[in-house]
C-alpha cells in the first residue's frame, strides 16, 4: 500500500513535469513527435533509476558518515554525468540494439534537471533505499506519460490553425498549462 | 563586439528565458511571486558571474577533453557556496526556492555561456557577459513573477492593492505558469515582428 501510493503519487498527484517543473526542457525540447517522446523515456526511466540507487548509497556510506553534506551537489552531478557516459558504453557493447534505439538521448540527460531533482528528492523526504528505486521509476514512467501525451497533441497542432505570433513555443507552454491543469484534477487522491 | 552591446544582449536579444529559451525549470517553478523570481535570478546571476570569470581565467589550464566535467566542477563549487550563504542569511527565501538552488548546477544558461562565451572570451568580456545574461534572466523571472503574482494574489513585490480573494488562483499554481509564459512569450514575438 505505502509503495502504491508512492508510485501514484509520483506518476500522477506530483508530475515531475507537470506539477514539479523538473524536466521542462526536454519536455519542450523532443516533444514534437510521439516517437522520440518514447525513446527519450525509456533512457530517462532507465539512468534516473540507475542514478538514484547510486547517489542514494553514495549519500549513506560516505557523505554522511564522513559529514560531508555540503559536497552533496558537486558528487551528484559528477556520478550522474559519470553514470550517463558509462551507461552509453556498455550498452554499446552489450545490447545494440537498445543504444540505437536511446543512444542521442543519452547525453542529453546529463542536464535534464529531472534525473538531479530525483536524487535530491529521494533524501529530502528520507525514503529507504526500495522506496526510492520504486520513486524513480515511477517519477520516470510520469515524466513519460506527460511527455507522449504533449507530443500527441504536438502532432495535432501543427495542422492547426492559430495565430502568428503564438505559433511554435507559446502554443506549446499554453498547451502544457492546460495539460497541468488537467493533472490537476488528481490532487487529493493519496 | 564592444562591452555595452555585449551587456546589453542579455536583456532583449539575446534574453535567456524568452529569446534562448533555456533554464526554463527554474523559470518556471519559482515564479510564483515577484520576490521570488528576484531572488531565484540573482542567485542564478551570481553563479554565473563567478563561473564565467574563473572559467575564463583557466581555459588555458584545462585540456579540451575534459572540458565539460571540469566547468560542472567549478560550477558546482560556486552553487553550493550560494546555497549555503542563502541558508544563513536569508532562510525563508532558501526555504521557499528549496530544490531548484542546487538545481542551478544543471540550468542550460550557466553551462551554455561558460561553453559558448568564458571558454573563448578574456576575462572581462566574460564578466561582463555573465553579468548581462544574468540580469537578463533576473528581467525575465522578476516580468513573469510579477505577472502571475498581480493576477494570482492581487499583489506585487508583497504590497497588496485589490482586496482580498480577487485573485485568480490558478496563475499561482503549476498551471498558470505555463500560460503566463506561453502569452508573454507571444506578445514579445508580435513586439519584435512590429
Amino acid at each position: 500500500m505505502e509503495y502504491f501510493a508512492i508510485i501514484i503519487g509520483a506518476i500522477f498527484v506530483n508530475n515531475i513535469v507537470l506539477a514539479q517543473f523538473l524536466g521542462v526542457c526536454p519536455f519542450l525540447g523532443v516533444s514534437s513527435k510521439v516517437s522520440t517522446s518514447v525513446g527519450m523515456t525509456g533512457a530517462v526511466i532507465f539512468v534516473m533509476t540507475i542514478a538514484t540507487i547510486v547517489t542514494y548509497l553514495i549519500n549513506t556510506y560516505v557523505l554522511v558518515p564522513y559529514q560531508l553534506d555540503y559536497l552533496k551537489t558537486i558528487s551528484y552531478i559528477l556520478v550522474i554525468a559519470a553514470l550517463v557516459q558509462m551507461v552509453e558504453i556498455i550498452l554499446k557493447k552489450v545490447s545494440p540494439s537498445l543504444y540505437q534505439a536511446l543512444g542521442v538521448f543519452l547525453p542529453l540527460i546529463t542536464t535534464n534537471c529531472a534525473v538531479l531533482g530525483v536524487a535530491l528528492l529521494v533524501i529530502q523526504k528520507q525514503m529507504n533505499l526500495m522506496q526510492s528505486t520504486v520513486f524513480a521509476v515511477a517519477t520516470g514512467i510520469g515524466f513519460g506519460l506527460a511527455l507522449i501525451i504533449f507530443a500527441g497533441i504536438r502532432e495535432h497542432l501543427d495542422l492547426m490553425n492559430i495565430p502568428k505570433g503564438m505559433k511554435g513555443v507559446p502554443a506549446a507552454l499554453v498547451t502544457a498549462g492546460i495539460l497541468a491543469l488537467a493533472f490537476m484534477g488528481f490532487t487529493g487522491i493519496v | 563586439m564592444n562591452n555595452w552591446a555585449n551587456f546589453t544582449k542579455g536583456f532583449i536579444k539575446e534574453n535567456p528565458v524568452f529569446v534562448l529559451l533555456l533554464g526554463m525549470c527554474p523559470t518556471l517553478g519559482t515564479t510564483t511571486s515577484a520576490i521570488n523570481g528576484l531572488g531565484m535570478g540573482l542567485a542564478t546571476a551570481f553563479v554565473l558571474i563567478m563561473s564565467n570569470m574563473v572559467i575564463s581565467l583557466v581555459k588555458n589550464l584545462i585540456p579540451d577533453k575534459v572540458r565539460i566535467p571540469a566547468f560542472i566542477v567549478i560550477i558546482a563549487s560556486f552553487v553550493t557556496i550560494v546555497d549555503l550563504l542563502m541558508a544563513g542569511y536569508v532562510p525563508a527565501l532558501h526555504e521557499q526556492l528549496g530544490l531548484f538552488i542546487p538545481l542551478i548546477v544543471v540550468n542550460c544558461i550557466v553551462l551554455g555561456r561558460a561553453e559558448s562565451f568564458a571558454s573563448k572570451n578574456g576575462v572581462l568580456p566574460s564578466i561582463i557577459d555573465g553579468l548581462g545574461m544574468g540580469l537578463g534572466f533576473t528581467f525575465a523571472l522578476v516580468l513573469l513573477g510579477g505577472t502571475r503574482e498581480i493576477l494570482g494574489s492581487g499583489s506585487i513585490f508583497n504590497y497588496k492593492f485589490i482586496g482580498d480573494n480577487d485573485g485568480m488562483l490558478v496563475f499561482i499554481l503549476a498551471p498558470g505558469a505555463f500560460i503566463a509564459l506561453g502569452y508573454i512569450i507571444a506578445v514579445i514575438n508580435k513586439l519584435k515582428k512590429a
